[in-house]
């Protein structure tokens, strides 16, 4: 019984820091364009 | 063009430039890495652009930059890496996007909640009592709460909406189901009672999100693609004041009166009378006619056309609303007032289905009363009744059939705008078609290339690359379609309204206007080669597969008509070939009246058409498409937008979009079925949170798969 009040706010703060990554990604417009974020990885800097 | 990429920033003082300005450009040509890297590496090299970021998806590029560059200026910018591009309006704010977004917000959240309240609810099932079990539901109604009330509201809004206006819809019986459910599990969990059905509440939503989202992206994803294909006229224009100054003013300042500069290549901001100058003009937008129209000193000019010789002088008659672009979108604004009053299915199946479930729970309330139960216990299975025929599965079901049909539509060049296009495409009895641009390609096509040598063909070839005129455009797409390489020739140039010039050796070689000619044919160009000359004539091509589209829309059970506003003489050839009646002779307003006509007869018109003018018939039919080539506000007013020269797509989208509504039937029949099944368990009292759980996620998952089955639904 005492592991749980230890373990379930750890579980809880772990999915709330997985919430907060994903609307912090979402805001900072990673998902705003899909097909461009492929396609970067292949263009060649070094001209 | 590209002489006006020479910028007039010569000092290289990186740190006094002013970037404060942000200009969107709307670039459909990019496609790859490469293009991306062009674009970004290249502009930032343009003195005044201080950053360049490409969005590949949308097929934008967002500048920042020094305020004393044009638009124009960074359109020659761009064209000068080779890519054609066309300045958007104002960036804004854009309400799909931002409503997306709010509902992908609201499913993460729910989605995070429902999972950690399943994980207590769980401990719950299998045996927690007394103590921890009180836990247990306390911690469950603390997420739960601030979920419900944050992922619930685009329910809780929509339902509003509906009941303030004596209407139901699909969101009040949701919302009626989530919040007495909640209700009823906060007190539960305040009295210490032994069920609370917090994980089913959550649960719902977050399926009923996803079913919203998904309905959100469909709706987003074809509004992006049309929108990369979606040029804005003009933003402004080249001003010349009295003093003989010269300034770029945007579209709205313009004012009857100003004198206009309009170079070859831009499109008019304004509509307004030719004073100086000479030149053809493209109003395609307007009459779908692909033949440039020459204009002198004297004549009228509309906002919109694309001036493609020499440069003009316009002064303007009319801007900004009483143009003759803004008189035909209110045409359309107004046409279009009958299609928001469709209905659309899933709001349809609601009418009956709200009002039966509400009954239905208040029956086995009041049933379980007089048998002697108590409030509590009767409220409990009311409760249940409720959620157990919340319409998850009927929430998914519509949506969840549309995105697939609708992602395999497009993977066939249709992009189809929403899901209540897809359910008015499948009512459609008879089709009505313009013929220009529609029918036809619209585009003028050569049509005695086959009589050319291979060295002529080369020599051609070399002499249309540079021009943008709209034979030139033809003949390069014909010849470099059949692998035709260009002829290296010397001093190449183009003479506005004469054509253009080159040397091969010592030979003088050119493609121009026919000179003393006698011809039917309007389109036709000139090409010289020393003292030989070879007529090309053009024709207006029909679709690869008109006819065969036509013959098989009639298969399917529907009507076929041509309205044209060519001429009658013109439209015969057509009519003959494609079995079909057509009527010419007809302005905008007159289609629409012939929608109108037709609709007062109880049909339910597909229009499929592309100009300007047949903007307020797309509007007003029941359903419509336009192909990708068509005029901007076509592809606005049209429900679905489809890509490529063969016109097949048409009578494709018809029967997927059947195809979907039977599939959306079948749904709503399992969904019923499984109601049969589950509701009288609840009125029973049967029913657990562990039993409404399993029972909500399974009609869920089946409707899915069911709609899945539509992934080859665009054959």
């Amino acid at each position: 019984m005492t592991g749980l009040t230890v373990l379930i706010p750890i579980a809880l703060s772990l999915g709330l820091l997985g919430l907060a990554a994903f609307f912090w990604a979402l805001g900072s417009g990673q998902f705003d364009d899909s097909d461009g974020a492929a396609a970067r990885i292949l263009i060649d800097d070094d001209e | 063009m590209a002489s006006q990429a020479l910028i007039p920033l010569a000092t290289d003082t990186e740190t006094d430039i002013d970037t404060t300005q942000i200009s969107l450009f709307a670039v459909p040509g990019m496609h790859c890495a490469g293009c991306i890297g062009k674009i970004e590496n290249g502009l930032v090299r343009t003195p005044g652009i201080a950053s360049a970021r490409v969005n590949l998806s949308a097929k934008r590029v967002t500048i920042q930059h020094d305020p004393a560059l044009s638009p124009p200026d960074l359109r020659a910018a761009i064209a000068a890496l080779g890519f054609e591009a066309e300045p958007l309006a104002d960036p804004g704010v854009d309400v799909a996007a931002a409503e997306n977004r709010m509902l992908i917000r609201a499913l993460a959240v729910a989605g995070f909640a429902a999972m950690n309240i399943m994980l207590l609810s769980v401990s719950v099932w299998s045996g927690a009592e007394g103590g921890t079990r009180q836990m247990f539901h306390w911690l469950s109604a603390l997420i739960a709460l601030p979920t419900v009330a944050y992922a619930g509201r685009p329910f809780f809004r929509s339902a509003w909406a509906a009941v303030r206006q004596g209407r139901t819809n699909m969101d009040v019986p949701i919302s009626i189901g989530v919040l007495l459910t909640t209700g009823m599990s906060v007190y539960e969990t305040l009295i210490g009672g032994e069920d609370a059905w917090f994980d089913g509440a959550v649960m719902l939503l977050f399926f009923l999100l996803a079913g919203r989202c998904l309905d959100s992206l469909m709706r987003g994803r074809a509004r992006a693609g049309v929108a990369a294909l979606l040029k804005q006229s003009a933003p402004g224009a080249m001003l010349l004041d009295d003093s003989g100054q010269s300034r770029w003013v945007a579209a709205s300042a313009l004012r009857p009166g100003m004198m206009m500069l309009v170079a070859a290549g831009e499109r008019l901001a304004a509509d307004g009378r030719v004073m100086e100058g000479e030149s053809g003009i493209d109003i395609a937008f307007l009459t779908g006619e692909s033949a440039p129209v020459r204009v002198r000193p004297g004549d009228l000019v509309q906002a919109g056309a694309l001036n493609i010789d020499g440069p003009i002088r316009v002064v303007v008659t009319a801007a900004g609303p009483d143009t003759v672009i803004a008189d035909i979108a209110r045409l359309m604004e107004e046409a279009a007032q009958g299609k928001s009053r469709y209905v659309r299915l899933a709001d349809r199946a609601a009418r009956y289905y709200a009002p039966s479930v509400h009954l239905l729970s208040a029956l086995s309330f009041a049933g379980w009363m007089l048998a002697g139960a108590g409030v509590h216990q009767s409220l409990l299975i009311a409760v249940a009744v409720l959620l157990i025929t919340c319409p998850c599965a009927l929430g998914l079901a519509v949506p969840a059939a549309q995105i697939v049909a609708c992602g395999a539509l497009m993977k066939r060049g249709v992009l189809v705008k929403d899901g209540s296009a897809l359910e008015r495409l499948a009512e459609v009895d008879e089709a009505l078609f313009d013929k220009t641009g529609t029918l036809t390609l619209g585009r003028p096509v050569p049509r005695d290339l086959a009589g050319l040598g291979g060295e002529d063909r080369a020599v051609l070839l070399a002499l249309v690359q540079g021009s943008r005129h709209p034979l030139s455009v033809a003949l390069r797409q014909a010849l470099e379609g059949e692998g035709v390489v260009p002829a290296p020739l010397t001093d190449l140039r183009e003479q506005a309204g004469e054509g253009m010039t080159g040397r091969l050796g010592d030979e003088t070689v050119t493609l121009g206007r026919p000179r003393s000619l006698i011809t039917l044919f309007d389109l036709a160009a000139q090409y010289r080669r020393g003292d030989r000359a070879v007529l090309l004539r053009f024709t207006d091509a029909l679709r690869p597969d008109a006819v065969e589209t036509l013959t098989d829309l009639r298969a399917i059970g529907l009507k076929t008509l041509i309205a044209s506003g060519d001429r009658p003489e013109a439209l015969t050839e057509i009519a003959r070939q494609t079995e079909t009646t057509a009527i010419g002779h007809l302005r905008p307003q007159d289609k629409l009246a012939l929608i109108e006509r037709l609709r007062a007869s109880g049909h339910r018109v597909l229009m499929v058409g592309d100009g300007l003018n047949d903007g307020p018939a797309l509007a007003a039919g029941h359903a419509s498409m336009a192909p990708a080539s068509a005029s901007d506000a076509s592809q606005l007013a049209a429900d679905a937008v489809f890509l490529g020269d063969r016109l097949a797509p048409v009578a494709m989208a018809v029967r997927a979009a059947r195809r979907t509504v039977r599939v959306v039937k079948q749904n709503f029949a399992l969904a019923i079925g499984y109601n049969v099944f589950a509701v009288p368990l609840a009125i029973a009292g049967h029913v657990t949170p562990l039993v409404a759980a399993v029972a909500m996620s399974t009609s869920s998952l089946i409707v899915i798969a069911n709609a899945l089955r539509l992934k080859g639904a665009a054959r």
